[in-house]
């Protein structure tokens, strides 16, 4: 049972039945406010950052009032001395995906934000240095896109020749 | 086994074949672990698989000083300018063993992310299958090359260029060893 | 890399430009913002309460008088592919960054294209050093979707296992430390106890590393015949040699010199960065998750939260060390309270029926074809597990459809997180103790890189 604090945006959808943890689901203008209200209330910890992208999925079980979208950001909270988490998906946009960037309220997301938008194409506004930290640097396309293939190659059986 | 070589080398052996005992009598490997067959690969330079008893215990991690390139592990496509690399400042005789199946052909791995065999970078001698495989396999596939140094039978491809095949060697002591330390692909 | 012809010094324009990353590296001062030139001399500073002495910060140094090189993907310190870019006045390193990425396997990505049963081979291969506990973390989280209660000898034997593979990870560590601080025979002995324990796992599980022993309803296998005298003997040999150990190295004066007071980390900094494990516990903060918010049967078992005071590497060393003797405690007390019963689940639709009975039985016949094929359905959902590995809070977030394999799967890597410190830690050390930080940082790079 989590209750937002006061300093949270009054119309943030929380749901307890969605998941293990509390998910909370603010549009992408509540949700570096509502990030930083959880802050203050004693979550010290951000725990992961992820990007997840629904290509064929906008039918999927969100709450009454959550506009679903393509690409969605998901933040897990720590509060270590409440030991409670807390879980926010944040609906990130269709095909320009960009959200605000939670670096200034906790410096440790610097790398899973780099790697959301290295995997996804997700902008972050206000992140230091966006760069892509997985692929190489002039890879083109974001690898875990769904329209993204996995990229197998077939496999041959053929006479092998001699080393060299 | 070393100390047979030497008695019959120096009664009656050619320069050659002393060349090639000292070659393969202290290979030294350069340190290119990279993923989880990194691990077994110090566990077979470690106390119980010991690699020291064939000369190779030091692990060079200037590559302008070894010998052997064991690819331990997985070679992502950002990786893989860096080993052509690595290969390119050893100097000559060197040798690759592919240890693991993500580095023989991809592994389990055939994606977007990992280059599916390292024989389309640098060019392979030995392949060790295993994922990992134990230290053990390694050291199997170790002896193989050691022995295809012995016969002298690498040298012998790279000049001429042709496909490996188990072939009578004109020097007239060789030892009966098990048929399964030598291989070759079938004619 | 299509180009095959041998580099010589006169193409070396080539050289650097295939191995060049671009935006990814240290750049010059002038060309990098001021964000993330703050990010990378090191200082946190957007804590409350934590303000930083500006002339510490030296903003205005000149690009004339420091030297940008390059710890290259290949290096001798023996933890995996890691690059590190430093800029160096002298001796001292002012700025660094971490370069990642040279492991890459797209894990995250062949998680989707295989099915629950097969997607343990997957996570086992993260974190190579503990891949018990990976499975685990998979399949608390995959049981969690599904609805279903694991038996309790199951239960246990995952806990003893982990708690095994703690140990093994931990002398890993120990020996791969040793050996960069310069101790050769601690790399010996490390994998020589570490060889006792691979030996059970391979008489258990069949393989010594990677194996895939935890799936989602229980455990691969029953422990065979005999493992109380094994598991007696490891724990008994073990116990002693970590006595040796102190001989070798805690009370030693060249080893204290060079891990105590070098690179301190504070808590604060520590909770910002999102940091987790034996270094966020040497800073003090008790935060161990078999404690806190325990799983499995770690509330049943008796064992102490090892917390250092100063967060230098001598602490992270020392909580290493008695973590190993905390976890052959816990493993006694596994060897004695283990209960008897099934060690998977009985439920059909996840399990697969033991072989001998589809001969007899068509149902056990299809339910195997079905499993095997095609796998079971988790029903749609999204869920984040989290357990305490070796290097820290190991989460695997899974969204399910509804179908037989995972829509995404993310894990949350403790070593990719930890990592950030790197820049904090490395500020104002010299060259040779940034090899003792990325020794007592433990960096897996398979869990980095996924």
């Amino acid at each position: 049972m989590i209750s937002l604090s006061a300093a949270a945006p009054t119309d943030v959808i929380t749901s307890e039945a969605m998941a293990t943890d509390v998910a909370c689901f603010p549009s992408t203008s509540q949700y570096f406010k509502l990030v930083e209200s959880f802050k203050n209330d004693g979550f010290e910890m951000c725990v992961d950052l992820c990007g997840v992208d629904y290509l064929e999925h906008f039918d999927r079980a969100l709450p009454e009032g959550v506009v679903a979208t393509r690409y969605e950001v998901v933040v897990n909270l720590l509060s270590l001395s409440k030991k409670q988490r807390v879980r926010i998906r944040v609906q990130a946009g269709n095909d320009h995906a960009e959200v605000d960037s939670l670096f200034s309220l906790y410096p440790g997301t610097e790398a899973m934000e780099r790697e959301a938008f290295d995997f996804f194409g997700i902008l972050f506004t206000g992140h230091p240095e966006l760069t892509r930290i997985l692929m190489p640097e002039d890879w083109e396309g974001h690898p875990l896109r769904k329209d993204y293939g996995i990229g197998k190659v077939p496999v041959q059986f053929k006479h092998a020749p001699g080393p060299r | 086994m070393a100390l047979e070589d030497l008695q019959h080398n120096f009664l009656t052996g050619q320069i050659e074949d002393l060349v090639r005992w000292a070659r393969r009598a202290s290979v030294w490997p350069a340190s290119f672990g990279l993923a989880c067959c990194a691990i077994e690969m110090m566990a077979a330079g470690a106390a119980d698989f010991d690699l020291s008893r064939f000369g190779m215990e030091v692990f060079r991690n200037s590559p302008r000083q070894a010998d052997l390139m064991i690819v331990a592990g997985r070679v992502s496509q950002k990786m893989a300018p860096v080993l052509r690399q690595v290969y390119d400042q050893m100097m000559e005789p060197k040798w690759v063993i592919s240890m693991g199946v993500c580095a023989s052909s991809g592994g389990m791995f055939n994606n977007y992310a990992i280059v599916q065999g390292v024989d389309q970078i640098v060019p392979v001698d030995v392949y060790a299958p295993g994922c990992p495989p134990s230290p053990e396999t390694l050291m199997h596939a170790i002896l193989t090359l050691h022995e295809q140094i012995r016969t002298g039978e690498i040298m012998k491809r790279r000049a001429e260029g042709r496909p490996t095949h188990i072939e009578e060697s004109n020097n007239l002591w060789t030892p009966e060893v098990p048929v399964a330390v030598r291989i070759g692909t079938p004619k | 890399m299509s180009d095959t012809t041998i580099r010589t010094a006169e193409r070396i324009e080539l050289l650097v430009a295939d191995t060049s990353e671009g935006a990814q590296e240290l750049k010059r001062r002038e060309a990098t913002s001021k964000d993330e030139l703050g990010r990378e001399l090191g200082s946190v500073l957007r804590i409350d309460g934590l303000t930083l002495d500006p002339n510490s910060i030296d903003f205005e140094r000149n690009d004339d008088e420091t030297m940008i090189i390059n710890m290259g993907p290949s290096h001798p310190s023996t933890h995996g592919v890691l690059r590190i870019m430093l800029e160096l006045d002298g001796e001292f390193v002012l700025r660094s960054k971490t370069v990642i990425g040279y492991l890459h396997t797209g894990m995250e990505k062949t998680g989707e294209a295989l099915s629950y049963v097969q997607g343990g081979t997957n996570v086992t291969r993260m974190d190579y050093l503990s891949p018990v506990i990976n499975e685990l973390s998979y399949s608390m989280a995959v049981e969690k979707l599904l609805g279903i209660e694991v038996p309790e000898r199951a239960t246990w034997i995952r806990m003893m296992m982990s708690e095994l593979n703690r140990i093994s990870s931990h002398l890993v560590w120990m020996a791969t430390n040793g050996m960069d601080v310069g101790s050769t025979s601690m790399m010996i002995y490390g994998l020589r106890e570490r060889e006792l324990v691979l030996a059970f796992f391979e008489k258990t599980a069949g393989l010594r590393m990677n194996l895939n022993y935890v799936r989602p309803g229980g455990v691969a296998a029953d422990l065979p015949d005999g493992w109380q005298d094994d598991i007696q003997v490891i724990c008994d040999t073990i116990y002693a040699r970590t006595f040796e150990y102190d001989t070798l190295l805690t009370g030693q004066p060249i080893f204290r010199q060079r891990m105590i007071g070098v690179a301190p980390i504070s808590a604060e900094e520590a909770l910002a960065l999102g940091v987790t494990g034996p270094l966020l516990r040497s800073t003090g903060v008790a935060w161990d998750l078999r404690r806190t918010m325990p799983y499995l049967a770690y509330d049943k078992v008796d064992f102490d939260v090892i917390v250092g005071t100063y967060g230098d590497n001598f602490d992270r060393y020392a909580i290493r060390l008695n973590e190993i003797r905390e976890s052959i405690r816990i493993v006694r007390q596994c060897l004695e309270m283990m209960p008897s019963g099934d060690y998977r689940s009985q439920d059909p639709k996840v399990t697969p029926p033991p072989r001998a009975r589809i001969n007899e039985s068509m149902e056990a016949l299809i339910h195997h074809f079905k499993l095997f094929t095609e796998g079971f359905h988790v029903p749609a959902g999204e869920v984040y597990s989290a357990v305490e590995s070796p290097r820290g809070e190991l989460g695997c977030y899974i969204v399910s459809d509804g179908g037989p394999k995972p829509y995404r799967i993310h894990v949350r890597a403790p070593s990719f997180v930890n990592l950030q410190a790197v820049p904090l830690l490395m500020r104002g050390g010299s060259v040779s103790d940034t090899i003792t930080v990325i020794s007592t940082v433990d960096p897996v790079m398979g869990e980095v890189d996924r």
